[in-house]
């Protein structure tokens, strides 16, 4: 990675990184999740492996196509290959979820804030994800399921619109099953044979089962969405300052400089993308902010 | 302090440019160029707008022949210094790809064909400068830095002038940003035309500014020298065309956020991006990606951006602000009350550029009146 000189005012010369120029990584095991979303690992090709928290992203560059904002979805705690899940919605993520194994591809980052959901340890824990939202969320979950028993009553709430785009299910019932997670997944609409829930995932909020004064709330979805979970978890007495909601806005460099991702005061990827709904809520209640 | 103040003449200044430029500095100031005053190299003073003034109002700008010798006798210019340093397109990395690999070479700033400095500013604004110290702390005093603005940036060597000639739409002085230079130069120029022959009172800032002094031909100050660059500058400060009242912006805008002005701007605005291309603080850019025709040969170039394009914000489902309404408030917004929170300064120096050349002649301080005076409707949730 380079280095440009460079001077403090009348100081001696420093090294600064150039946050604007990728590391190469190479793509390793890949796993088709759904119809449209993959995730894959990726490995430096020279350099030192990616250390991050959950929750924070990467730029990912597609070689000459361009890059994307996308959430790391493994676990932090790993030392090994970062995993990242894409759906496919448009050009660069459509570049990345094409490039074969073994394909090289530029990394910036890690960049934004993080779930911190070890400061949640001593209560409950409730997540709620709305359709690849999940997979930001991942990496909290899998931290905290390392020091499980330091967790109260763990939730996680799922909302997909069918039940094809389910994300992780073999997970999803590891965590239910060994993991002592209460794992609830509604679907949007079920035409085959569905026998769980159907319906908005806010509504699963009031009947999960949480002590809300000691409850701490990870949320990421779409936006709308996740407006209507916060305020559905304040209604049940979850306190402002403990939820938390992974923003999303338009993202060209990642570290504050390019102007794109401002929410009024705030620059969503150094501000962000993990903020809490006591800051987000009176900027969540004007239109197109 | 006295033997801090000298004058100097016209040749006096011209040995100035000399001695710079014999400092290996890229001396550049206020040229004329396609009837407007832009930044542009300077190797002599007759490079500069010599009896040039201009007049200028909402949607209006025109240069006027002064009836004097004048060098700095003008009001803001098209363009501030801002692309100097922070040029509308510039190179961030080349590529090469070859199977399934790519490298990116780090070619540098240079690469570019974008000069690197280090520069020397001849004759900036009071205004301008604070706007150049509001880009450091954008671009430099923040966890990562734009290492290519680093790059140019290093080293600069500030002559300032002080404003004599504000236009109608000058409103430093209401920003406390001029019109007489207060800090972040070497050496202050105030052009004095009475009380003796054309000259300038020269006002050192800095150890490098004093050095640099040294080698041009200059005489102490009178007394008369001194009072006539006090008089030029309150001249300046009480003929401004506009004023912006700062007092509790921040929470005007906030609180303002759904008034209904904003429908009234948003009628008239013609989301046209000339008032951020033109601001000399505005640093919102993109980035865009250009491949060969093989794949294999790629580049990544950082050009201007605008919030008042629909695409600037747009996300999957379409934009965050897909009308102008929206857009127009988060322009000014950010630059008269978020930009406090984020960087601790206002976001405008009151330069007055946005108001010069906005085709529909939208006025910032008559947004921010409007905005003053509406009652804050309830808030709705
Ligand atoms: C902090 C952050 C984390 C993200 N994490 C993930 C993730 O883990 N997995 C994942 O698949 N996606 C994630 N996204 C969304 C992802 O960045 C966009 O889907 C991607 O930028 C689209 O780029 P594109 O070139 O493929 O699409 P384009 O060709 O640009 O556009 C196609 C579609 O994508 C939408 N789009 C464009 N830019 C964005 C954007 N920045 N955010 C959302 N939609 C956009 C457009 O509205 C359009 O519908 C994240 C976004 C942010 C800001
Ligand atoms: S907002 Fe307008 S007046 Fe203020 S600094 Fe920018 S261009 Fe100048
Ligand atoms: S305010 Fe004026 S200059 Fe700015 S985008 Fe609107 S019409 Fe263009
Ligand atoms: S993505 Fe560039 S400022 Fe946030």
């Amino acid at each position: 990675m380079s280095m440009v000189d460079s001077r403090e005012p009348g100081g001696s010369p420093v090294a600064v990184l150039d946050p604007m120029l990728p590391r190469r990584f190479r793509i390793g095991r890949t796993r088709q999740d759904t119809r449209d979303t993959y995730t894959f690992e990726l490995e430096p090709v020279e350099g030192e492996p990616l250390v991050y928290a959950a929750g924070q992203f990467t730029m990912l560059d597609a070689f000459g196509v361009g890059e994307a904002p996308i959430s790391i979805s493994g676990n932090p705690l790993a030392l090994g290959p970062v995993e990242h899940t894409i759906r496919d919605v448009g050009v660069v993520t459509h570049a990345l979820i094409t490039a074969p194994t073994g394909a090289v591809l530029g990394v910036r980052g890690p960049f934004g804030t993080s779930w911190d959901v070890t400061d949640a340890a001593g209560g409950d824990v409730v997540f709620v994800a709305g359709g690849i939202g999940l997979a930001p969320l991942r990496g909290a979950i899998l931290e905290l399921i390392a020091q499980r028993d330091r967790y109260e009553r763990v939730v996680l709430l799922y909302g997909v619109r069918t039940p094809e785009d389910i994300l992780f299910g073999d997970e999803l019932r590891t965590w239910a099953k060994d993991n002592g997670i209460v794992v609830e997944v509604t679907v949007d609409n079920a035409q085959h044979a569905w026998r769980g829930r159907v319906g908005l995932v806010t509504q699963l909020v009031p009947r999960a089962g949480f002590d809300a004064r000691r409850t701490t709330a990870f949320v990421c979805g779409p936006e709308v969405m996740m407006r209507y979970v916060a305020s559905a978890l304040v209604d049940r007495g979850v306190r402002e300052n403990r939820i938390r909601l992974s923003m999303e806005r338009n993202m060209k460099c990642g570290v504050g400089l390019c102007g794109h991702c401002q929410l009024r005061e705030l620059f969503v990827c150094v501000d962000g993308p993990v903020l809490t709904y006591d800051r987000l809520a009176p900027l969540l209640s004007s239109r197109e902010l | 302090m006295a033997d801090d103040v000298r004058v100097l003449g016209m040749d006096g200044l011209q040995q100035l440019i000399d001695v710079l430029a014999g400092h290996g500095y890229s001396v550049v100031g206020p040229t004329v160029r396609d009837g407007a005053i832009v930044p542009g190299p300077v190797r002599t003073v007759d490079d500069l707008p010599r009896g040039w003034g201009d007049e200028q109002d909402a949607a209006h700008y025109r240069l006027t022949r002064r009836d004097d010798d004048a060098v700095f006798g003008f009001a803001a210019g098209a363009q501030s210094p801002k692309p100097v340093f922070f040029p509308a397109s510039e190179l961030f990395w080349r590529g090469r790809r070859t199977g399934e690999e790519f490298t990116v070479n780090e070619e540098g700033p240079e690469a570019d064909g974008h000069g690197l400095g280090p520069y020397a500013l001849l004759g900036v604004r009071s205004c301008d400068l604070h706007a150049l110290a509001i880009h450091d702390v954008v671009l430099l005093g923040r966890n990562h830095v734009d290492v290519r603005y680093a790059a140019r940036r290093e080293g600069t060597f500030v002559v300032a002038a002080t404003c004599s000639s504000p236009s109608g739409t000058c409103f430093c002085a209401s920003m406390g940003t001029g019109p007489r230079p207060d800090a972040g130069y070497d050496l202050a120029l105030t052009e004095l035309l009475v009380g003796g022959p054309h000259r300038f009172l020269v006002e050192v800032g800095t150890p490098r500014g004093a050095e640099v002094l040294e080698e041009v031909e200059s005489a102490e100050a009178l007394p008369v020298d001194v009072q006539g660059a006090d008089d030029v500058a309150a001249w300046a400060a009480a003929h401004m065309g506009r004023t912006l009242d700062t007092e509790g912006i921040k929470d005007v805008l906030y609180a303002n956020a759904e008034s209904p002005r904003w429908d009234d701007v948003a009628s008239r605005c013609l989301a046209c991006t000339n008032c951020t291309l033109v601001c000399p603080t505005c640093f919102c850019t993109s980035v865009e990606d250009v491949a060969d025709l093989t794949g294999d040969v790629a580049e990544r170039r950082r050009v201007w951006d605008s919030c008042f394009t629909q695409d600037f914000s747009y996300i999957h489902g379409g934009s965050i602000r897909p009308e102008i309404r929206s857009r127009y408030r988060q322009w000014m917004t950010h630059k008269l009350a978020a930009w406090i929170d984020q960087f601790g300064t206002s976001g405008c120096v009151g330069c007055g550029r946005c108001i010069t050349w906005c085709p529909a002649a939208i006025d910032i301080t008559a947004e921010a009146a409007a905005l003053s005076w509406t009652p804050q409707p309830a808030v709705t949730t």
